[in-house]
């Protein structure tokens, strides 16, 4: 057993997909919480998408990837604050249109390099095991900053979602802190890039936050537990993507998932099982 | 939020001329104008759609005014020291979020303390105070949607008192909750008019805003009549705010509030 779960890791690659794959699952899965709570699963999907044609322009100029997916995630991400602010264009509506503009200009681009197939396979779906150690501190770095400055804001972003009128009563700039959740969440979506991909990164910051929401009724523990699950989903995925050779951002996301329909059916008090047990009709509080 | 002084003078909560609509409608409200005195308890009544909820929200300075302006102690929006309390109408809470009622109330306490300050034992025995205030002690470690609909109101009601405001607006306190939950927000308000706080209060219930309030403000749009008990419910003013919803039944007027007029949404 021991030798099972160690061999893998006798690979520097294995090391650094480890490390990265965890700093993701614990980020995604904290910042995923106000995901999940403000229903912003569309927001952080279309940023993902958004990222592409940044990646493509840093790769056109033969600069760092994930540097340039940055810089396309925080304007599409202020741009998205900025056209809903005015109110003529509901938030929804801008994330579709700047959402499709960005990934047609992606594919766009993509389309005019020749040889670029094999990492655009990357860039949608991760490809963890390859984190270079350059990336690996970038990933670090900007976990721990992105999940400090969550924990300074806590308060604020707490009361700012769950009720923006007091928000405005305590006079807390409300669309500054909206629109610094939003480069938040731009960040984390790029520092997810290598292990999951944009296709899958939705998954990353939804399930997790969603699973522990079935969990809990307190913002802390919610977080913490979250936290808990991403770090674990992370960890189990990767190593079933070594022993089963499955994509590793896939193997991630389904764990994931899998844990989620374990507390949907079986959480204590809310699940489907609890309820049928206890002999009370679903959906009763 | 430090060192407020409140003058013994009336702080005066004044709106000047003040319109406002939102994109492209016709004025939710038109030229309202009027000045409430300091400890002063009004409650705004008005058809649904009449503009008490923007009234309200204007207030907080949550919507733009198109002209005019407001005055909080004589200094404009944004600029006064004064605190402001709101409590929602319940439909605009999110009740499944994942916080407790003891947390709730205590985010009144955030602007005090300060938002990156552990709460002092002051804060936790106002906190602990306010939930017994209003009944609601022995549910605090309780989810906020584990409760009944008067509960949580009462939630909101602790909060607002958490806050130790010098204006305290409540939408629709008295719609749809039970008759503790009633009683206890009354008394609350006789214990807020001893502490001198200014409380705006919009209703359906007319007959409560005759008895328990100094003076109502009836609002269409534009104030119909604004002022004591005698000089606002009077036959002509009651069917210029109700319009079609009035129905005379001999001496005694009838007020359909059912039913919303034609093209009024709730605001």
């Amino acid at each position: 057993m021991l030798e099972w779960l160690l061999s893998p890791l006798s690979y520097t690659f294995m090391q650094r997909g480890l490390l990265a794959a965890v700093l993701v699952g614990i980020l995604c899965a904290v910042i995923g919480c106000y995901v999940v709570l403000r229903s912003m699963a569309f927001l952080g999907d279309a940023l993902a998408h958004a990222i592409l044609p940044g990646v493509a322009i840093a790769y056109l100029l033969g600069g760092n990837l994930l540097i340039g997916a940055l810089v396309a995630a925080l304007v599409v991400a202020l741009s998205i604050s900025f056209l809903s602010r005015k109110g003529d264009v509901k938030e929804d509506t801008a994330i579709g249109i700047l959402f499709s503009a960005a990934l047609a200009l992606g594919v766009a681009l993509i389309s005019s390099i020749r040889t670029y197939a094999v990492d655009l396979s990357h860039i949608l779906f991760g490809n963890v095991l390859g984190v270079s150690s350059a990336n690996l501190w970038l990933i670090a770095i900007l976990t721990v900053i992105v999940l400090s400055i969550l924990l300074v804001l806590y308060r604020p972003l707490l009361v700012v979602s769950f009720d923006p009128v007091l928000a405005t009563t305590l006079r807390l700039p409300t669309s500054l802190l909206r629109s610094t959740l939003l480069v938040l969440l731009a960040i984390t979506i790029v520092v997810s890039l290598q292990t999951v991909g944009i296709s899958l990164v939705a998954a990353m910051l939804v399930t997790p936050g969603a699973t522990a929401y079935l969990l809990t009724r307190r913002l802390p523990i919610m977080m913490l537990l979250s936290g808990l699950l991403g770090t674990l989903a992370s960890i189990i995925g990767l190593y079933i993507s070594y022993y089963l050779n499955i994509v590793s951002g896939s193997a991630i996301v389904l764990v994931s998932t899998l844990f989620f329909l374990l507390a949907f059916f079986f959480a204590p008090r809310r699940g489907l099982a609890w309820n049928i047990f206890h002999h009370k009709p679903i959906g009763a509080k | 939020m430090k060192n407020i002084v409140i003058n013994s003078e009336p702080a005066r909560l004044e709106f000047d001329r003040v319109s406002i609509a939102y994109h492209g409608a016709a004025a939710t409200l038109q030229d309202v104008t009027f000045e409430i005195a300091h400890g002063d308890q009004v409650a705004v009544v008005g058809p649904n759609g009449a503009g008490k909820s923007t009234l309200f929200k204007a207030l907080v300075g949550l919507l733009p005014l198109r002209s005019g302006s407001i005055r909080i102690h004589g200094m404009p929006l944004g600029h006064h020291q004064d605190c402001v309390a709101y409590i929602p109408q319940r439909e605009e809470v999110d009740w499944r979020f994942p916080v407790r009622v003891q947390d709730v109330v205590m985010m009144g306490r955030y602007g005090k303390f300060g938002w990156w300050k552990r709460p002092s034992a002051t804060d936790h025995a106002i906190v602990q105070h306010s939930l017994t205030q209003l009944g609601i002690a022995d549910l605090a470690r309780h989810p906020i949607g584990e409760l009944s609909g008067g509960q949580q109101q009462r939630v909101f009601l602790a909060r607002a008192l958490a806050q130790e405001p010098h204006i305290l607006l409540m939408d629709e306190p008295f719609t749809g909750i039970d008759a503790t939950t009633q009683e206890i927000t009354l008394q609350l308000l006789n214990d807020l008019r001893q502490k001198q706080v200014t409380v705006l209060v919009s209703t359906h219930d007319l007959t409560l805003a005759a008895e328990r309030f100094d003076k109502t403000l009836l609002l269409n749009h534009r104030i119909i009549a604004y002022g004591s008990r005698k000089e606002v419910f009077t036959t002509a003013n009651i069917a210029a705010a109700f319009g079609g919803q009035v129905l005379h039944l001999d001496n005694d007027l009838v007020i359909d509030q059912c039913c919303p007029g034609k093209g009024d949404s709730h605001a």
